[in-house]
């Protein structure tokens, strides 16, 4: 009995206020819902804050450090942190300190790039593949499987071999960002479909056909905006994987290299004084594991907030 | 008679059932299996039926949300099947769906304005744009809700409430026919008579004609000026109301009437029930012959080698379709039908609109029409326990 307890519901508001009665009301929709909830979880402040810093850094690395990253003092290589140098100097005696800040462009933008790349080439095979079903299905999804049996970081390396070499800083960049989308959509795709599969048998969308509606306006206005939500939660979570991918592959020589400045290609240089001097290694890793760290946990704050079963 | 407006012919769906790695092909899910049946202007035809009898399957294929495997749908002279893409785009304005579920049948990421507003979203052309709001407003007043609720969110309204915005939808178009999905089975049965009475009020104001499926033989009986009766996929018996009802010749119309309660007391035990033995067989492997030969305790050798047909059979006082062999009349039950008796005023009414709403629309300046319907409710006791009151009231006033 539903109704009736609706009813005296409204009928006591009615009752006590008839101007508020007549607006709509508290209208909040599953996006506005996962809002309040995520305001009043402390991780979400947390995570963004970080991730707004992080995003900072790499617009305005001027804003963080008025030393010049690439200015190189070879004799005072391998200097411990001072006043003067903050995070000490490396074995090219560059500052570590305005390293890692101009080092953050590199990775946000490979994260960034990628993740944006991967939902819409995942997100655009899924919804096709779920969409249509029968044998376009089957076909896309054998194709997923086949790149998603390739491993990520061997995949990536014969990628980025088989590019050609460029020192060009976006060259490198766009390879990697197309290295990681080629291995990685097909974890979004999968999901998409799934979603997608899930959604369309939903009477709105049999109403939406019985209407006339065009595919095009099924998957744009019912399709998508009920398939969405655990995209945007896993590829959030994923592109905290993507930076440290990025990283990855800086270090093994096939990602960024030098000139560039990147987490990655610090880290890889700092190796040489692990027992001697950890600072050079402390320093770019904390900044990946923090940047990292950040963007699961806004994923994770995400998820939670979209999950109805936690409210 | 009025004119016939929709004409399914001999329509047959049947599912393909795939088995083994290879998926082939091994059989047939036989849904529905050669129906045939006319819609006249402005009427209600009732389909009735267990679960899984092909109802749905049925409207579906109407509405053509899915392709018969063979048969037909002629809606005005036109076969539905063969339309061009031009011809089906105008022909989707005259035919519209409600569906069962009024929780999963609206878009929950958008709000009523846009619900109701998509018909005229996707035909462009029935209502130019600037006057689109103020025509979902006139909607949501037709059904009677508040038409300042425009801009909520479905999970917002209570199921009725969805129910009336899945009509408002349907209706949008002006269309000539409306296939009710057993659009009054997941409510209350307080607000089934709502929904119902705001149904036949729609009826009556917009001269539409109804499909109404159905498992509620009550509901049926109540707003069907004709009934049809399925069972596996095929149409049983199919009549006027009285003709199924008063005199069903059909043994599967018998069985299940027979089961239908009586909120008579005093008719308890005075009835003859038909207690079927076994159960549905399955769809994928229907018996030969008579369908229902296999439950029926009149069957006989013809009844497993020939099958019958739904042509007019006598039924004591006419002649009506019916697929049976040995059709005859057999009085189950004493029905009553009340649609024409005065509702007794100690129970609370089941008008069509919602106490709130009404109160709500008395704030702004409505049509004439609107204000009677809110001088009525005025007097509507809206509280929680009147309405329970009024729920155990209603069988009274329910027939059969």
């Amino acid at each position: 009995m539903t109704e009736p307890a609706t009813e005296a519901i409204a009928q006591q508001q009615s009752t006590g206020s008839l101007d508020a009665r007549g607006d709509v009301g508290d209208a909040r929709s599953l996006w506005s819902d996962a809002w309040r909830a995520m305001r009043r979880n402390p991780m979400f402040w947390i995570s963004a804050t970080m991730i707004a810093v992080f995003i900072l850094m790499s617009v305005f690395p001027q804003l963080f450090t008025s030393t010049d990253p690439a200015r190189a003092i070879l004799e005072r290589s391998r200097e411990k942190p001072s006043s003067e140098a903050w995070f000490g100097r490396n074995i090219q005696g560059y500052d570590i300190y305005a390293r890692c800040i101009y080092g953050a462009r590199a990775s946000i933008l490979v994260g960034l790039l990628t993740t944006i790349s991967v939902v819409l080439v995942g997100g655009a095979v899924g919804v096709f593949a779920g969409y249509k079903g029968g044998w376009v299905d089957s076909l896309l999804s054998r194709i997923g499987d086949v790149f998603f049996a390739i491993p990520l970081l061997l995949g990536a390396i014969i990628v980025l071999v088989s590019l050609p070499r460029s020192t060009n800083y976006w060259f490198i960049i766009l390879k990697v960002v197309l290295a990681l989308t080629v291995l990685g959509w097909p974890s979004i795709a999968r999901l998409m479909r799934s979603s997608v599969i899930q959604v369309k048998p939903n009477d709105y969308v049999q109403a939406a056909r019985a209407l006339g509606a065009s595919p095009w306006r099924v998957i744009r206005s019912h399709i998508l905006p009920n398939a969405l939500a655990p995209v945007i939660v896993v590829s959030t979570i994923n592109l905290g994987g993507y930076i440290a991918a990025e990283a990855t592959l800086s270090f093994l020589g096939i990602g960024l290299q030098s000139p560039a400045i990147s987490w990655g290609i610090d880290i890889s240089s700092a190796i040489v004084g692990l027992r001697t001097t950890p600072h050079m290694l402390l320093f770019p890793s904390l900044f990946l594991s923090l940047a990292v760290l950040a963007f699961i946990l806004l994923g994770d704050v995400v998820r939670d907030a979209l999950d109805p079963k936690n409210r | 008679m009025p004119e016939v407006i929709l004409e399914a012919k001999d329509l047959v769906k049947h599912y393909p059932i795939k088995t083994g790695i290879m998926r082939r092909t091994t059989g047939h899910v036989k849904a529905v299996d050669g129906v045939s049946f006319e819609l006249h202007k402005g009427e209600t035809l009732g389909i009735v039926g267990e679960s899984g009898c092909g109802k749905s399957t049925l409207g579906r294929l109407i509405m053509r949300l899915e392709e018969p495997t063979a048969g037909e749908v002629v809606f005005e002279g036109l076969e539905m099947q063969k339309a061009s893409t031009g011809d089906m785009r105008k022909l989707r304005r005259d035919i519209q769906i409600v569906f069962q579920d009024p929780y999963t049948s609206l878009n929950p990421r958008m709000t009523v304005g846009d619900i109701i507003g998509e018909p005229f979203e996707i035909h462009s052309e029935v209502v130019p744009k600037g006057g689109r709001r103020q025509r979902v407003q006139e909607l949501l007043d037709l059904v009677g809700l508040n038409p300042e609720h425009i801009n909520r969110y479905p999970h917002q309204f209570s199921g009725g409430q969805r129910q009336r915005i899945g009509i408002a939808r349907g209706i949008a178009l002006n269309p000539k026919v409306l296939v009710c999905d057993e659009p009054v089975s997941a409510l209350d049965v307080s607000v089934q008579a709502q929904v119902v009475n705001l149904m036949e009020k729609l009826q009556d104001e917009l001269g539409l004609a109804y499909i109404f499926i159905a498992h509620d033989l009550s509901v049926v009986r109540h707003i069907s000026d004709r009934v049809g009766v399925m069972y596996l996929g095929k149409m049983a018996e199919l009549g006027t109301e009285d003709e199924v009802y008063e005199h069903p010749t059909h043994p599967y119309t018998q069985a299940l009437l027979s089961a239908v309660p009586v909120p008579d007391p005093t008719l308890r035990g005075k009835r003859e029930q038909i207690v079927l033995v076994g159960d549905v067989p399955s769809p994928a492997n229907p018996p030969k012959g008579c369908r229902f030969h296999t439950r029926c305790w009149k069957a006989q050798e013809k009844c497993k080698v020939e099958e019958p047909q739904l042509i007019d059979r006598p039924d004591g006082q006419g002649a009506h379709r019916s697929a049976c062999h040995f059709a005859e009349l057999r009085t189950i039950v004493e029905t009553v039908d009340v649609t024409q008796v005065e509702p007794d005023d100690r129970f609370a009414g089941t008008d069509v609109r919602d106490p709130s709403d009404a109160e709500a629309a008395a704030d702004v300046p409505a049509p004439e029409s609107v204000n009677e319907h809110v001088a009525q409710d005025r007097n509507l006791p809206g509280d929680a326990t009147t309405m329970v009151q009024n729920d155990e009231g209603a069988p009274d006033r329910r027939e059969i």
